[in-house]
């Protein structure tokens, strides 16, 4: 029996008991759910940790130099301490560090600090995230301001009292007003606004845009940090194959600095996005492994119903398998008819599968801060896993249902 | 070799018995092209749970193409085994079964599916038709199996229908058709493929009296067309409906004469 008369036969048959069809194709169906809900959930965050949330924290092709890593998520009570035993970072350090590197690296050196601001035009005070700088900071981070301009080459020499700030910053001060020219005050002191920055957005739902920034070298630099101590020193590399080799420069530099032997590990930690991303492809693992055990299971059990299933229908349908015989239907029509038709039905499911799946994702993408795309190739695996299956489980009846001697099939009931 | 084979008239339009014997009795030749159907010796052997039963114990049968023939006998005589090894759905134990020149009796399960499709035409008692597809795709059915194209298979099943006057019936669906009905449509699906032999078990078994003439009269307007009609039957008025009547005994040929001997013997009156 050629094959497109097969499935026409096999989609009839599905169509007569549409009701009895679909729980049958229900294991399949949910086990494909889990598979495209699965990988575009884990697909989604993948996505946004290397795009967006390690962008946004540490910049492209840059290692930050400092006392601990900024991203810790295997915190142990021993691990803190050691860390707070750390020396850290020190403005000292900053030039030796540059010294190392080749003449097409950029750096800059950072301190940031929690701290309340104010302002004339609102009763309300805000935590603000305080940045100072070096000149070159935002050119790595690459910022741009949306009004107003950043610092100029005086301001970062004399160490004048101004401030970029934040989105967030600028609507809660000086709501319906221009900020730039007007004041924020930060411990005491007003600091004038020079320039608004572009939105910065979120990551996991918090804001990035709550910040305002300084020269590292105006009298902001000493509520957020002690005198001689940077929070950090970002290096970024021309292309991400010479990041390994500054890293190594910077490291020798400060090795020397902190008096470290060679056996002695780093008391100092250079960090990458790499570094941030290890954790996540490790909890990826993890999730990867839930998201072939769960499909797995559904599969497997939507194979032993249609298993049984099948062997159901061939024995209602003995005397049609033996009037087909009859007229001339050999074993493999009979096979093939009852391996299509149980291909069919799981295809059917999977096909439903991903569409469920589908829906899953957005909903999940909808209520959650989780970003959730279906990936192509996953919707081409679970179509084509879901037919495997099918087939799989169609081979015994199929079998079973070939091997009838048509003479006892015919005097069966139906 | 069978017994009591009785001797025909000379004026025999079947031909003359002593022919039938020679090509009997010659064991592993070829029959020539004039027989359609040559069975040398037939056994056939079941075990029914350590009793070994006997259905056919040495059939000796030969039919030439055109015959008209019915298989009759009472229940237990044999005769639905020998229909179904003439029908190639069951392979005897011993002996010879020539179908249109080739040795069938022995051939594969694949083989013999070919055969079944190609060579024979079935009509069943309960008349075995798809419940749930239309007379048409009924009587495409073994156009399917033999790999024809949708558009001539279509045409050729409807040609068929047309044949048996049920044209206008092709979409229907076996529930929607009288017993008379659904039996016509089993004949047209049975010569669709142009077998060479139209075989036929207990055609007017599910049938009233008046339906059942009306079967016989196709059967005997296809015989005259050529077909090579084979009719199983305990009923002996049916039986008499054919030209050639053989009887079966506890698995052995027991008389094989004309209709108008048959008929005679028994004192049947036909329409």
């Amino acid at each position: 029996m050629p094959f497109l008369e097969a499935v026409r036969l096999a989609l009839q048959q599905i169509w007569v008991q549409k009701l009895k069809s679909f729980f049958t194709l229900l294991g399949v169906m949910i086990g494909v759910t889990f598979l495209i809900a699965v990988v575009s959930i884990v697909g989604g965050m993948s996505r946004y940790m290397t795009d967006t949330l390690v962008g946004k924290i540490i910049a492209l092709n840059s290692f930050e130099v400092r006392q601990r890593p900024k991203i810790n998520f295997q915190m142990t009570e021993e691990r803190w301490r050691e860390l707070n035993r750390r020396p850290r970072i020190k403005l000292d350090d900053v030039a030796p560090i540059a010294a190392a590197l080749p003449s097409d690296a950029r750096w800059a050196a950072y301190n940031v600090a929690q701290l309340p601001g104010e302002s004339r035009f609102t009763a309300r005070p805000k935590q603000l995230r305080v940045f100072t700088v070096t000149s070159d900071y935002f050119g790595i981070k690459r910022m741009e301001p949306v009004s107003g301009r950043l610092f100029n080459q005086q301001e970062y020499e004399r160490g004048r009292n101004v401030i970029v700030v934040g989105q967030d910053v600028a609507s809660h001060f000086f709501e319906g007003l221009d900020p730039v020219g007007r004041e924020l005050t930060v411990r005491g002191l007003p600091y004038t606004i020079v320039g608004v920055m572009e939105k910065q957005g979120s990551v996991f739902g918090q804001s990035l845009d709550q910040f305002i920034v300084a020269p590292m070298t105006s009298p902001l630099n000493r509520v957020v940090a002690p005198h001689d101590v940077v929070a950090a020193v970002i290096v970024q590399a021309p292309s991400r194959e010479a990041i390994t080799t500054e890293m190594e420069a910077a490291r020798e530099v400060l090795r020397v600095r902190h008096h470290l032997r060679p056996n002695q590990p780093d008391n100092f930690a250079l960090e990458t996005s790499d570094s941030a991303l290890e954790f996540w492809n490790k909890i990826k693992s993890y999730l990867v492994i839930a998201g072939v055990a769960l499909p797995a299971i559904g599969l497997v059990v939507g194979a032993i119903v249609i298993m049984n299933i099948m062997l159901v229908a061939v024995a209602e349908r003995t005397r049609e398998i033996g009037i087909r015989k009859s007229l001339g239907a050999r074993r493999r029509d009979i096979m093939s008819q009852f391996l299509v038709e149980s291909a069919t039905l799981s295809t059917f499911g999977a096909a439903l599968g991903v569409l469920t799946g589908f829906a899953f994702a957005k909903i999940i993408a909808m209520l959650s801060p989780l970003p959730a795309a279906v990936e192509l190739w996953s919707v081409f695996l679970g179509v084509s896993i879901g037919a495997g299956v099918g087939v799989i489980a169609g081979v015994y009846p199929a079998s079973r249902a070939s091997r009838l001697d048509p003479i006892t099939a015919l005097r069966a009931e139906t | 070799m069978s017994q009591d084979i009785v001797q025909d008239s000379l004026e025999a339009p079947l031909g003359a018995t002593a022919e039938r014997q020679a090509v009997v009795s010659a064991a592993g030749a070829t029959p020539g092209k004039d027989w359609v159907i040559v069975t040398r010796g037939i056994k056939r052997e079941y075990d029914m749970g350590g009793e070994i039963v006997r259905a056919l114990r040495g059939v000796d049968l030969a039919i030439r193409r055109n015959e008209y023939v019915a298989i009759m006998g009472p229940s237990g005589s044999g005769k639905s085994t020998l229909m179904n090894v003439i029908g190639c759905l069951d392979t005897p134990n011993a002996g010879e079964y020539w179908l249109n020149g080739t040795q069938v009796s022995k051939m594969s399960d694949d083989a013999l599916a070919r055969v079944r499709n190609k060579e024979i035409g079935f009509v069943f008692q309960t008349f075995n038709l798809l419940p749930r597809a239309s007379a048409l795709h009924n009587v495409e059915l073994p156009l399917v199996y033999a790999g024809v194209p949708g558009d001539e298979r279509r045409r050729r099943a409807k040609e068929a229908l047309e044949r048996v006057q049920l044209g206008a019936r092709i979409d229907h669906r076996p529930n929607e058709l009288s017993g008379g009905q659904r039996q016509r449509v089993a004949i047209a699906r049975a010569l669709v493929n142009n077998p060479s032999i139209l075989l036929a078990d207990e055609p007017t078994g599910n049938l009233d009296s008046q339906t059942s003439e009306e079967i016989m009269r196709v059967f005997e307007s296809l015989a005259d067309q050529g077909q090579t009609v084979i009719m199983v039957t305990h009923e002996p008025d049916i039986a008499a409906h054919a030209r050639r009547v053989i009887v079966l005994r506890d698995g052995l040929v027991a008389s094989d004469e004309r209709r108008s001997t048959f008929v005679e013997k028994l004192g049947i009156t036909t329409g």
